[in-house]
């Protein structure tokens, strides 16, 4: 029974968790984009305006729940919900310190690929059940995105697993720090297994992981339909995309799922090649300082702070790019991201192979 | 080919990530409000560029041509100002007097009651053709341009200054002088038919 209770309180965790991220993350966004642009953002709601996004969601409760007259009722409902869960359930397999994830899967990269696929159903759902023209044109869109940057992303990923060789993201995460079983060594020549820090994650111990780490992070902002790849929702010209009939409650799920995507698949990219919850300090001499900051609370702290970080990152992309015609992205997505992830894929071949 | 057009994307996206990051993190001080005439108006580029209006407030000319305003005094109730609006905003009724009431302060002889005198500024365009036409110029735009009301009707200005009873007054002693001079012609006219 216990065992019940202790998953349902994992459950609504995680929930509340992502909801307060949504809460701070559309806050930041609209405060940075204001910095970016020489404005104040919100000032007016409690100090420095931190409880607008508060005030936004009371709005968003207090709203009328529109259905269109023609739209398929059954689809256009569900949608909302099941993009949100999709992205939900990819919390469940993703670690925050050592020894501490949900669920410690050992296909758990596996898992989570499998299950945000299922965001782009829920997206044609909406598009498909507003029966409206800008909505369907930027399902179409998303989904067309969404799957073809899955390729180079996918590569990218294939390209750390075969360094790793395991799919389980606890083990990939402590492959990256002083609590590695295996030998971890600093671009394949310098044993730092017992160093740690920063020289043992693996954007450094593969060099050739680091362009997979760029080809992840701009598939991934592709995936979470980020500016410069929003054309799903491109509001020049689709009104507001797939979310254009959506008002209350329903608008909110599909925000609150962006926002969880922002945070899941920067929270994959610092897993894969950030150290996940290792510390960037390594150990010097008798100086034993990734020692000292190895733990559980030091672990969420580092996760926590290097995803924020990630996620700062893309607000800045999306604040500073413009959008890219739906030509540009493919070409991009399967003449540049792709056959440069396939070269990565070789190299990590022939690391693991001669090198480590 | 491709992979040129891709290093050259990518170095100038990350020419303007570095202008964005720079505005970033630059001084957020508030802005520093001066009026147009400053030398430096176009010069402000550090800090946000944010007026922050009902504490802040960019000064405008002392002649500025806003909010109409009426000096009741002077008007002689002529009427031009309503007939040139382009929009009818200004609506006026006027009381002829018994005699004259007096004198503008430019000198021009007062022969009108004003006894409604509203001009509603929701509707006005602020083209400012009633104060061109004025000819004793009480008519005048202000510096004012700021009115916030909860009601639609406050945003008519009324600015006669005689009440109902006056009003009333003034046009029994109109009608009353009316009927005397009209039993006067009458009289006239009966005495020279009678001459005849």
């Amino acid at each position: 029974m216990s065992f019940y209770i202790k998953y349902f309180i994992i459950a609504v965790g995680l929930f509340a968790f992502s909801g307060l991220f949504a809460l701070f993350g559309v806050y930041a966004e609209r405060k940075i984009s204001a910095f970016i642009q020489d404005r104040l953002g919100p000032t007016e709601t409690g100090k420095y305006g931190v409880l607008q996004t508060l005030a936004d969601v009371l709005k968003l409760l207090i709203k009328e729940l529109i259905v269109p007259k023609a739209a398929d009722k059954l689809l256009f409902m569900l949608a909302p919900a099941i993009i949100f869960i999709a992205v939900y359930m990819g919390f469940a397999a993703i670690p925050w310190a050592p020894g501490i994830a949900p669920s410690n899967l050992n296909l758990g990269l596996y898992y989570i690929f499998a299950i945000l696929s299922i965001e782009t159903l829920g997206i044609l759902m909406a598009g498909w059940g507003s029966n409206n023209k800008y909505s369907i044109l930027g399902a179409m869109r998303s989904a067309a995105q969404i799957i073809s940057y899955e390729i180079p992303a996918g590569f990218a990923i294939i390209s750390v697993v075969m360094i790793a060789q395991t799919l389980n993201l606890q083990t990939i995460s402590a492959q990256q720090g002083i609590l590695s079983a295996d030998k971890a060594s600093f671009l394949g020549i310098w044993d730092v297994s017992a160093n740690g820090g920063i020289l043992a994650w693996n954007i450094f111990k593969a060099p050739h992981l680091i362009i997979a780490f760029i080809i992840y992070f701009i598939a991934s902002l592709a995936e979470s339909n980020r500016a410069p790849f929003d054309i799903p929702e491109a509001e020049s010209e689709l009104v507001a995309g797939f979310h254009t009939e959506y008002t209350g409650m329903r608008f909110a799920f599909v925000f609150l799922a962006e926002y969880s995507m922002m945070f899941l698949v920067s929270m994959i990219g610092v897993i894969l090649f950030l150290g996940a919850w290792n510390t960037p300090l390594p150990n010097i001499g008798s100086l034993k300082l990734a020692d000292w900051t190895t733990g559980i609370v030091w672990g969420i702290g580092w996760t926590v702070i290097k995803v924020l970080l990630l996620v700062g990152v893309q607000m800045w992309i999306r604040w500073t790019l413009p959008r890219l015609r739906v030509d540009q992205l493919m070409n991009l997505c399967w003449k540049v991201l792709t056959p440069l992830a396939f070269l990565c894929m070789l190299i990590s071949g022939i690391w693991r192979l001669w090198v480590m | 080919m491709i992979f040129k057009n891709a290093i050259n994307g990518f170095t100038t996206a990350w020419k303007g990530l570095t202008i964005t990051i720079r505005h970033l993190f630059a001084s957020n001080a508030k802005r520093k409000v001066t009026p147009m005439s400053d030398n430096n108006y176009f010069k402000q580029l550090e800090g946000t560029n944010t007026i922050q209006y009902p504490a802040q407030k960019l000064e405008v000319p002392e002649v500025g041509r806003y909010q109409l305003d009426v000096e009741i005094d002077d008007c002689i109730v002529c009427d031009l100002c309503a007939k040139i609006c382009p929009v009818d905003c200004i609506d006026i009724e006027a009381i002829k007097a018994t005699e004259a009431i007096g004198q503008t302060s430019d000198g021009t002889t007062k022969r009108l009651y004003a006894a409604k005198f509203d001009i509603d500024m929701a509707k006005c365009m602020y083209c400012g053709l009633c104060t061109i036409v004025c000819p004793t110029e009480c008519i005048i735009m202000t510096n004012q341009y700021d009115r916030t009301v909860f009601e639609l009707k406050d945003l008519t200005y009324e600015f006669s200054e005689m009440t109902a009873e006056e009003a009333a007054e003034k046009r029994m002693l109109l009608e009353k002088q009316t009927a005397e001079r009209q039993a006067a012609k009458l009289a006239a006219m009966q005495k020279k038919e009678g001459d005849a």
